[in-house]
């Protein structure tokens, strides 16, 4: 008896036959893995918009539609945002001029009480999940305690990356062939039911068969599906990703959603088959009501408008005092001499570093443009046989930078090995190295030291070492170039330098600085490091571009573009640790004895805007007292990046909300509070708006998605969040999960997202409507961005200083409500008394 | 020197009922409260060890508070010396104080941070309870406090679902170990005619010579003690419950289930050794299932894919081999094997999330291929991976079996209705109560039948309320109302004193009250007591759950009420020969438990629908 008489009964009459089939598998899983978390294993952690799968609706409707569908939190509750109200965070005279323009002042009142004083009741259970709970229902089943255990143990224990001893013996097979061949050769089976086994066995059965079994009803087949797959979507989620980027895990594996989706089928119907015998109907039979539509366009409800409504009077409260600061904004006053120049990563933790350096020496100029630099390349550390890929995630680099010589020696730590978890070698390691644990643990809890499991930014490059930046031969590896040659260099730079306005007046020394973070037993780790960089600590880019911009024949071709660089004029890398508050420079003995000169004086100046930095994130942090002085502050946070029970090493882009692009003179009064991505760009050579249409594609995904990662984080931090991160368990180093048998959990822990205020990005633009408008439009999946709302964007135009916002695809004027910010002296008392989010003030002018 | 010993237990009881009455957000106070608590108490015990064993560590013993005496029967809180006990103690009190510290930081801001150090801090109680313990009955209370503690830490997050539900797998397991070491008492207490100390056990005349007449007894009492030890240290076959407790912080597993909760079954065995280290049986079986462990726990390890089971399942290997250890002979070997793997299993889970760099990186630069070649042949290597994969079946074995069995029973218990329970069950038990109180008339063969047949109403009706799963009014009712069965059966057993029934009973019957009354509001709050599958009030009613979480304790005989003691107080009653009744009483009181805090459970762990941080995938 093979697996085929199982189906003889239900089987469609004629394959392809002339009735149209309402359930087409290839299309159901495209479509769901549509809404399934798009998050990679976690070394490549990339933040993302939660809800991709509902990008291409406006926000509102998207949100609702997620809502409704899979039961997500998406905003604010109504209590929240009441008692914010009441907090003053929602400002009365924003939340009136929302309703008015939204509601016309007639319906003001109504729309008043509604926001302020009605009740509303819970909103309705989601659409997913309601016809798996039949098996409960109608069976007495409980099927996902009986199948998600071993669906999960099965894929946990194929895709482990390292932890197991033994690893799963079939893993050079994609993931169905792997188990199925442990399973024949196996003297105990997986299924307990003789019908699964043969059915597993014969490998004769599609999920329509799986289906035609347990459901039965056609027309149930893809909510089944939807039901099944969301009920574990970390899982789900993370099989796709792998699926479809099999190059993010190091060791790789084959596997498909819908292998994963066979076996689920198959473990179900053995479920089933154990309980009832072979004989039992399939729930179709005792669905009656019809199926339904999960995506059907949703129903605007007074309550959904009431939460939205709150939202952008939440939202307007901070960009509004935002925009009117960029608009107070004095106008570029003109350096006489620059000490150096300095470019960041746009990153939103560069933002009050460069304030300190601007204020502790006002000649200084910093810049701010996307952490890789402009050069997109795969990076093969000494010894390793793996690349890295250093430059945004949807980049696809064609080169390859090689380091040589210096490889790093690493520590090692005995408690990671698996000699502890065998029988033997456990029982001596613990009557032995069990006492030296109690040491570590006692050291650990009273001085916090480097250790060999912390994860630290300057690992990912030794100082030492040799970069192949220039291409010396034609031989390519693996199809990627060895280094760049001389045209695509001066091209790099050239991209980089015109993007961000920095074509003439150099200073003597242009530091580049990547960033990067450094923690420990923290496995979100490379979420802290800079996402332009897929990821990873900014320092290789870096020193790149600065070996570019340094080689002399680069800078002839830059001379025939234009670009005058003068011979004294010299690139120097650079990496900032965003934890510990601490720079590292590369290659600097090849600075000029002048130049070098220069730059002692600029290490010391380096040294106290970091340590002024770290004074002003320490307000964010409860056991660290900002009335300290700011080297004691940085000594504490130094300790706390090396601290195993610091859950926060550092806060990450928590709190952040704007994106401005444009010239420093937007903000460099402004206190933004580390809350703003800083582009710099210069309206004056880019009068089409190519440059601004590079920039825009770029810092849109990438600042957007960091923006709602952290937004439906916050909201949601249970279904779209990862929860709390202390009873985190990892899985197979690709994830973590809850104890020993749940789900993958993707999606930041409330750690990392507890002070941020969910606000969606605005994006600020230094340049005429229309070439904004031409630029935004130039890539219809950048657009989407901004036509939908997931990104706000305002304009200031940069002469009049006219503020114009974009919506419904137009730009309409906006004239912010508070006329004046307020102008602060002492910003190091006011970090030092507050820990909450502060509002947008003037600094005062220095001398 | 003895007398210092009470400030062991007092100590601790001091730094929770000050913690007690701090404020939840005050963090600060609370760590301190808890760090001070367990700095002095390792203050005081590396002073008081050390002068201890500058005077040739004599084994000290003090009897120091009687709480019951009878003519037959006494029952008091002794405390007990020893050098197993100062090992113990020093390693227990270093670890909780370094967890403790490390929690400090790592808790901040997390809800419940109260209810982490409060909880810490009672499973610290009830480990130096169990660890400074003179006699059995005052083990056992401890016994009790760290099953208490470890369901609350499983369930910290108790609004998920998964958590929930393993804290009850766990508490079963517990539930189990209890009533193994109850049996123990028991029997003892029938060996000896009086509540045998440690001190009097170590008397190595007295004890054979009483083991030797009541030959069986004996292996019996070895048994049970066996039981109690491999429940609670996971051995073979109730491994399965260890990885699935691992589900609160982290720091909470590294002390509970990487090191001093788990040991604890090595410390009953090395503690109680006089009691069965003349018997082989026993010997060759605590060997045999410490080996077969070791073998199946270390096979198992190694198919783990995340790192905490893969840490659970060695410790329990380790373990393993520590049972070996003693059954062998080698105590000492055994004490140093616990310190070592208690320090090296905490320091290993606490630096689990480290894993992750640590071992990328090692991929990175010097990328090993995993293997999974073997010298076995391909057939055995797959089936001991598929074996060990699925964990021997013995979470199936441990859960899914009884559940069913439990099940079936349940619809076969339908018959009792609220209607059929009150209506029959109240005149049956005035009937009973009557003939209990005129025994003279009733034939004493008679008398034995009724005995059993009351402890199996008991039995019924818990059984009932454990399967109940709709109405929770029921449930509570059939629960509360076991003991009375359980007390009128043992009236006819032997005539004993009021004082002692009123002793059993005043706890339960207070407790019950006081329960339904906490459901009582519920339910006119709410408007319903739903029970499926858990409703998780304690979201907007924290006060009522911890109030209703006290009455299951007092309805379970739990050591906050008398009806500990007279819990008891009553199986003393029981005669050695009553087999039957004994396991019916018995099994009356795993259910009782387990059925209480299942309640408890149903009614206020797990999510709640609407709070303003979202409710988790019930998968996740």
């Amino acid at each position: 008896m093979n697996g085929h008489t199982v189906f003889q009964k239900n089987q469609s009459p004629i394959p392809g036959g002339t009735s149209h089939p309402l359930f087409l598998e290839q299309a159901v899983l495209h479509e769901l893995k549509h809404y399934l978390p798009a998050q990679a294993p976690l070394k490549d952690f990339v933040h993302h918009n939660p809800l991709h799968g509902f990008q291409h609706q406006p926000f509102e409707r998207a949100i609702q539609q997620a809502a409704e569908v899979v039961g997500y939190r998406v905003l604010f509750s109504l209590e929240q945002f009441r008692s914010l109200y009441a907090a003053g965070r929602i400002s009365e005279s924003l939340l009136k001029a929302v309703l008015i323009e939204r509601k016309g002042a007639r319906q003001q009142e109504l729309w008043t009480f509604n926001l302020l004083r009605k009740t509303y009741p819970a909103l309705d259970a989601p659409r997913i999940g309601r016809l798996r709970e039949g098996w409960k229902l109608y069976y007495q089943l409980d099927m996902d305690a009986l199948v998600h255990p071993v669906l999960f143990r099965l894929l946990g224990n194929f895709l482990d990356q390292g932890i197991a001893v033994s690893a799963f013996p079939y893993r050079h097979l994609d993931f169905l062939s792997a188990v199925r061949a442990m399973e024949q050769s196996s003297l105990v089976s997986l299924f307990h039911s003789k019908r699964v086994r043969r059915l597993f066995h014969s490998n004769a059965y599609t999920i329509r068969d799986l289906l035609t079994l347990l459901v039965g009803q056609e027309s149930l087949y893809k909510q089944y599906l939807f039901d099944q797959q969301l009920a574990h979507p970390g899982w789900s989620g993370m099989v796709a990703v792998i699926e479809h980027q099999p190059q993010s895990l190091l060791d790789p594996r084959r596997i498909s959603l819908q292998e994963m989706i066979m076996l689920e089928l198959l473990l179900e119907l053995d479920a089933l088959d154990t309980r009832f015998g072979e004989h039992w109907q399939p729930l179709g039979q005792y669905n009656v009501k019809p199926s339904i539509d999960l995506f059907a366009p949703i129903v605007p409800t007074e309550q959904w408008e009431v939460l939205c409504l709150w939202q952008q009077a939440y939202e307007w409260s901070y960009y509004d005092q935002v925009l009117a600061g960029i608009q107070s904004a004095a106008a570029e006053s003109v350096l006489p001499t620059k000490s150096f120049q300095g470019i960041f990563c746009l990153d939103d933790r560069e933002c009050s570093l460069r304030r300190y350096l601007e204020s502790l020496d006002s000649t200084c100029e910093t810049f701010g443009t996307p952490g890789f630099f402009n050069v997109a390349f795969y990076f093969q550390p000494q010894g390793a046989n793996t690349y890295t890929k250093l430059c945004p995630a949807p980049v696809t680099p064609r080169h390859l930078i090689k380091e040589l010589g210096g490889a790093g020696n690493w520590p090692k730590s005995i408690h990671f090995t698996k000699a502890s978890q065998t029988l033997l070698r456990g029982v001596v390691i613990s009557q032995t190295v069990g006492f030296w644990s109690a040491l570590r643990l006692l050291l650990t809890v009273v001085r916090p030291a480097m250790s060999p499991g912390m994860a630290s930014s300057y690992q990912h490059m030794q100082p030492g070492s040799r970069l192949t930046v220039e291409q010396t031969s034609v031989r390519q590896e693996n199809g990627l170039q060895i280094g760049f040659t001389l045209d695509e260099m001066a091209e790099r730079v050239e991209g980089l330098l015109t993007s961000i306005g920095l074509v003439k007046e150099f200073a003597p020394i242009v530091y580049v600085i990547g960033h990067g973070a450094s923690s420990v037993n923290n496995p979100y780790y490379a979420a802290y490091d800079c996402g332009a960089c897929s990821g990873r600590p900014g320092s290789v880019n870096a020193r790149v571009i600065c070996q570019m911009a340094n080689h002399p024949n680069v800078r002839d071709r830059l001379r025939h573009k234009g670009i005058i660089i003068p011979a004294e004029t010299q690139f120097l890398s650079g990496l900032h640790d965003t934890t510990r508050d601490d720079i590292c420079f590369y290659d600097e003995a090849l600075l000029s004895p002048a130049n070098q000169q220069r730059h002692q004086q600029h290490i010391a100046l380096f040294e106290q805007a970091l340590d002024q930095n770290a004074k002003e994130r320490s307000r964010r942090f409860d056991s660290i007292d900002s009335q300290l002085s700011a080297a004691t502050i940085h000594a504490q946070i130094r300790r706390r990046s090396v601290s195993l029970f610091e859950p926060r090493p550092e806060l990450n882009h928590a709190t952040n909300a704007v994106c401005l692009i444009g010239q420093r003179s937007l903000s460099r009064n402004l206190f933004l509070d580390r809350r703003s991505f800083l582009n710099s760009y210069d309206y004056r050579l880019d009068p089409t708006g190519q440059a601004l249409a590079r920039i825009v594609q770029a810092a849109t995904p990438v600042c957007g998605g960091i923006n709602l990662e952290y937004f439906f984080s916050r909201v949601d931090t249970q279904k779209l969040g990862a929860g709390s991160k202390l009873p985190h368990n990892v899985m197979g180093l690709i994830g973590v999960t809850n104890g020993v048998n749940g789900d993958l959990r993707p999606g930041l822990p409330t750690q990392m997202t507890e002070v941020h205020d969910p606000v969606r990005l605005l994006m600020v633009i230094e340049q005429t409507p229309d070439v904004v408008l031409k630029a935004i439009q130039q890539a219809p999946q950048t657009y989407e961005w901004f036509l939908n709302e997931w990104v706000h964007l305002v304009v200031v135009h940069p002469h009049t200083r006219v503020l114009n916002r974009f919506k419904s695809g137009l730009f309409q004027p906006y004239q912010p409500r508070q006329k004046r910010v307020e102008t602060i002296t002492d910003l190091p008392a006011l970090v030092a008394s507050d820990p909450t989010n502060l509002p947008v003030f003037q600094l005062a002018q220095h001398a | 020197m003895e007398q210092l010993l009470p400030l062991l237990i007092i100590i601790p009881l001091v730094g929770l009922f000050i913690g007690v009455w701090i404020n939840p957000s005050n963090e600060s106070a609370i760590a301190w409260t808890a760090m001070t608590t367990v700095g002095l108490h390792l203050l005081f015990m590396v002073g008081f060890v050390a002068y201890w064993v500058f005077h040739q560590q004599p084994s000290l013993t003090l009897t120091s508070l009687e709480l019951v005496a009878t003519n037959d029967y006494r029952f008091g809180l002794d405390f007990y010396v020893d050098r197993l006990t100062a090992v113990y103690l020093l390693v227990g009190a270093l670890l909780v104080l370094l967890v403790v510290i490390y929690s400090r930081y790592y808790l901040h801001r997390e809800r419940g941070y109260k209810r982490f150090f409060l909880t810490t801090l009672f499973f610290y109680l009830g480990y130096v309870l169990i660890v400074v313990a003179g006699n059995l009955e005052t083990m056992f209370i401890g016994w009790e406090v760290i099953g208490l503690s470890s369901f609350l830490l499983i369930a910290f997050y108790r609004g998920r679902y998964l958590p929930v539900q393993n804290a009850l797998k766990v508490f079963s397991v517990y539930r189990l170990a209890d009533v193994g070491l109850l049996l123990a008492m028991w029997m003892s207490h029938h060996l000896w005619h009086e509540t045998i100390t440690f001190a009097q056990m170590t008397n190595y005349e007295r004890v054979h010579t009483q083991l030797q007449t009541h030959s069986g007894l004996d292996v019996v009492v070895g048994g049970m003690i066996l039981l109690a030890a491999i429940t609670k240290s996971a051995q073979f076959p109730f491994s399965a419950w260890l990885p699935r407790a691992i589900e609160g912080p982290t720091p909470s597993s590294a002390i509970f289930y990487g090191s001093l909760s788990v040991h604890i079954g090595v410390f009953l065995l090395l503690r109680t050794a006089p009691l069965w280290e003349q018997q082989p049986a026993i010997r060759l079986l605590m060997g045999g299932i410490g080996l077969l462990t070791s073998l199946m726990a270390t096979g198992i390890a190694h198919v783990q894919a995340s790192i905490k089971s893969q840490i659970a399942y060695a410790c329990i290997a380790q373990i393993g081999i520590m049972f070996l250890e003693i059954a062998l002979g080698f105590p000492t070997l055994a004490l140093i094997h616990f310190a070592g793997h208690a320090f090296l299993r905490t320091y290993q889970l606490l630096v689990s999330p480290s894993i992750v760099s640590y071992l990328i990186r090692g991929q990175v630069y010097n990328p090993v291929p995993m293997t999974s070649t073997s010298m076995w042949p391909r057939r055995l290597r797959d089936t001991w991976y598929v074996w060990s994969l699925q964990e021997w079946n013995l979470n199936t074995l441990l859960y899914q079996l009884p559940q069913r069995g439990i099940n079936w029973l349940g619809q076969h218990l339908s018959v009792l209705s609220p209607n059929r329970v009150m209506g029959l069950g109240l005149p049956l038990y005035g009937i009973g109560l009557l003939g209990a109180y005129h025994q003279e008339i009733i034939p004493s063969q008679l008398k034995h039948c009724l005995a059993i047949f009351f402890a199996l109403i008991g039995l019924l009706f818990v059984l009932r309320s454990f399967t109940k799963r709709k109405n929770g009014w029921l449930s509570w009712l059939l629960v509360v109302m076991n003991p009375f069965w359980v007390a009128l059966a043992v009236a006819y057993n032997e005539a004993f004193s009021v004082g002692q029934v009123q002793l059993y009973l005043s706890g339960v019957a207070m407790a019950g009250l006081v329960g339904a009354g906490c459901l009582r509001w519920l339910l006119s709050t709410e408007g319903r007591l739903p029970l499926s599958p858990y409703s998780g009030y304690a979201y907007p009613y924290p006060k009522l759950a911890f109030g209703f979480l006290l009455c299951c304790l007092g309805v379970a005989g739990f050591p906050i009420t008398p009806t500990f003691v007279g819990e008891d107080v009553l199986f003393s009653h029981i005669h050695p020969h009553q087999a039957t009744l004994a396991s019916l009483v018995a099994m009356s009181f795993i259910l009782n438990g387990l059925s209480t805090i299942r309640l408890y459970a149903r009614i206020f762990l797990g999510p709640w629908p609407d709070t303003p941080y979202g409710t988790a995938h019930r998968s996740s």
